[in-house]
């Protein structure tokens, strides 16, 4: 009998232990998390489960609300009604006519203000001359928030295509200029010592020492770049436009389709996703040595 | 014989402070000078003088070429694997790659080479950036207290690597240190360097590979301990 108790309790410890292995190794330690105070031993589905309980009890008072109608359709769409407009809006093309262009202006901008960012905290930080020269002017242009250039560059540029990519670019623009400025710098001082010791170029320096060592910090930049992007794509769209998410929006909100802000919401939120995935990619791609263990 | 590096009445001043003051020094090709001194004494200033990073106020410091240095910590470049680190500033020939390889055979690292630095334990990365100092064949190695960084066992086990390939490679080497077992262990001349002056000159003829014991080395310590103000 004592045996027949010990043995499946036993065997139930084993059990709840079972899952513990697959924590113990974490996929690149280089990242591992930092000590919790409250820290249960949590499998993985059930860290999984955890995670989405509160999306879907959202989703779920969501659906309820919206079938008892204590939310009206004006308010906010019932969840089975954007998933409706959603796929209406593909299947007709009109959804891929707005978004099409949206992201065309988007990636036009960041490429234009991110380029020019990036080309010139790479030189402010590598030169002092550059240094002198760029940045007083910059840190004073940093001080004016983008949205308060609109009526200017609409003045400048006209309300066409033009105003609203430079705009775009400029809201892009800070933040790679200033994370290229201080990842140029981020060199450590004996690392460039030790450099010319062993007699490395100045160009090779450069090549070899500052732009690795930038390159974190460009991510950084990179992905603040498209963020803030995104966040100028919706502002220039709302103010005057006759194609793009933002338009979309902008006449749905008219008509109180409440059903279709959703789904742009949804696809703002898509949007980024997709670039902190394009990120971790071009991370694994250009910064093997933080994000490979030993090969 | 010429010496391979010549430093005559150097001089160098911070400020109103001379940290080297008539300071004079020769090393032999081949041969292995250790420099003991208080912090402050000059010791980094003398070396930062010889590896080009510093120039003099006064006087003249002659160094062959090449010069390598192997600082404190390991100074590898973080975005390079382990053997373009030790072939760093080379032009990436195959025969340059293959020295560099067998100066990582030499370290015993050799399994490393494709390795990321951030991946090696604090004694492979130093004995990586060891490596990367003998590759080119320097005419003077310098040492900044290369040890320093490292725990007991793998400092002993450093220091044995460093005298064998010493002796092979048979460059003048100037060990900057404060262990005074460490130069005994390895310099066939002893400095002890105050107030920008060598204070204590003294040669050791001990038979090679030195044991850490005995008369005489007790008897050097004491010398070498004294002349840097301790007394036991």
């Amino acid at each position: 009998m004592n045996q027949q108790l010990l043995v499946p309790s036993r065997g139930r410890r084993l059990d709840a232990n079972l899952p513990e292995p697959s924590l113990a190794e974490p996929s690149e330690p280089s990242l591992a998390e930092p000590p919790r105070l409250y820290a249960e031993p949590t499998s993985r589905s059930r860290a999984l489960g955890l995670r989405i309980l509160v999306p879907l009890l959202l989703l779920l008072a969501w659906a309820v609300g919206s079938a008892s109608g204590a939310i009206a359709d004006n308010v906010l769409a019932s969840p089975a009604e954007v998933a409706r407009t959603g796929q209406r809006l593909i299947a007709s093309g009109v959804l891929w006519h707005h978004l099409s262009l949206s992201l065309g202006r988007a990636a036009l901008g960041l490429l234009v203000g991110g380029g020019l960012g990036l080309v010139l905290g790479t030189l402010a930080g590598l030169s002092k001359l550059a240094e002198n020269l760029l940045d007083p002017t910059v840190q004073m242009v940093r001080a004016v928030p983008f949205l308060a250039l609109v009526p200017l560059f609409i003045v400048w540029f006209g309300i066409g295509e033009t105003s609203k990519i430079l705009l775009i670019a400029a809201a892009a623009a800070k933040p790679m200029y200033l994370n290229a400025f201080g990842g140029a710098r981020s060199v450590d001082k004996k690392l460039v010592e030790m450099a010319r010791v062993f007699g490395l170029s100045r160009f090779s320096q450069v090549t070899e020492l500052f732009l690795p060592a930038a390159l974190p910090s460009l991510m950084v930049g990179l992905r603040l770049a498209t963020s803030m992007s995104l966040i100028a794509l919706i502002a220039v769209e709302v103010i005057n436009t006759s194609r793009g998410i933002g338009f979309l929006m902008l006449q749905a909100q008219e008509f109180f389709k409440t059903g279709i802000l959703v789904v742009c919401i949804v696809l703002y939120a898509l949007f980024g996703l997709g670039t902190d995935l394009m990120v971790r990619v071009l991370e694994r791609v250009f910064i093997p040595w933080r994000t490979q263990g030993r090969s | 014989m010429t010496a391979a590096v010549s430093v005559r009445s150097a001089r160098k001043r911070y400020g109103e402070r001379f940290v080297l003051d008539q300071f004079d020094l020769e090393i032999d090709p081949g041969e292995f000078v250790a420099l003991l001194g208080k912090s402050g004494s000059g010791k980094t200033t003398l070396l930062r003088v010889l590896s080009g990073l510093e120039q003099l106020t006064e006087g003249q410091a002659l160094v062959p070429s090449p010069c390598t240095v192997v600082f404190q910590e390991p100074r590898l470049i973080e975005s390079k694997r382990v053997l373009e680190n030790v072939g760093l500033g080379l032009p990436a020939t195959p025969e340059n790659l293959e020295a560099a390889r067998r100066a990582l055979v030499e370290v015993e690292l050799e399994s490393h080479v494709d390795a990321w630095p951030t991946t090696l334990s604090g004694g492979e990365a130093q004995r990586v950036s060891l490596a990367r100092a003998l590759l080119r064949e320097p005419k003077l190695l310098l040492l900044d207290e290369p040890f320093a960084a490292l725990d007991a066992l793998t400092r002993l086990k450093m220091q044995a690597l460093v005298a064998r390939l010493c002796a092979r490679h048979r460059p003048a080497v100037l060990l900057v240190t404060h262990d005074v077992d460490e130069a005994i262990l390895l310099a066939d001349r002893v400095l002890v360097l105050a107030e920008g002056r060598v204070a204590l000159t003294r040669s050791i003829e001990l038979p090679r590979p030195r044991s850490r014991g005995g008369a005489a080395v007790d008897e050097l310590r004491q010398a070498l301990l004294a002349a840097l103000g301790v007394h036991e």
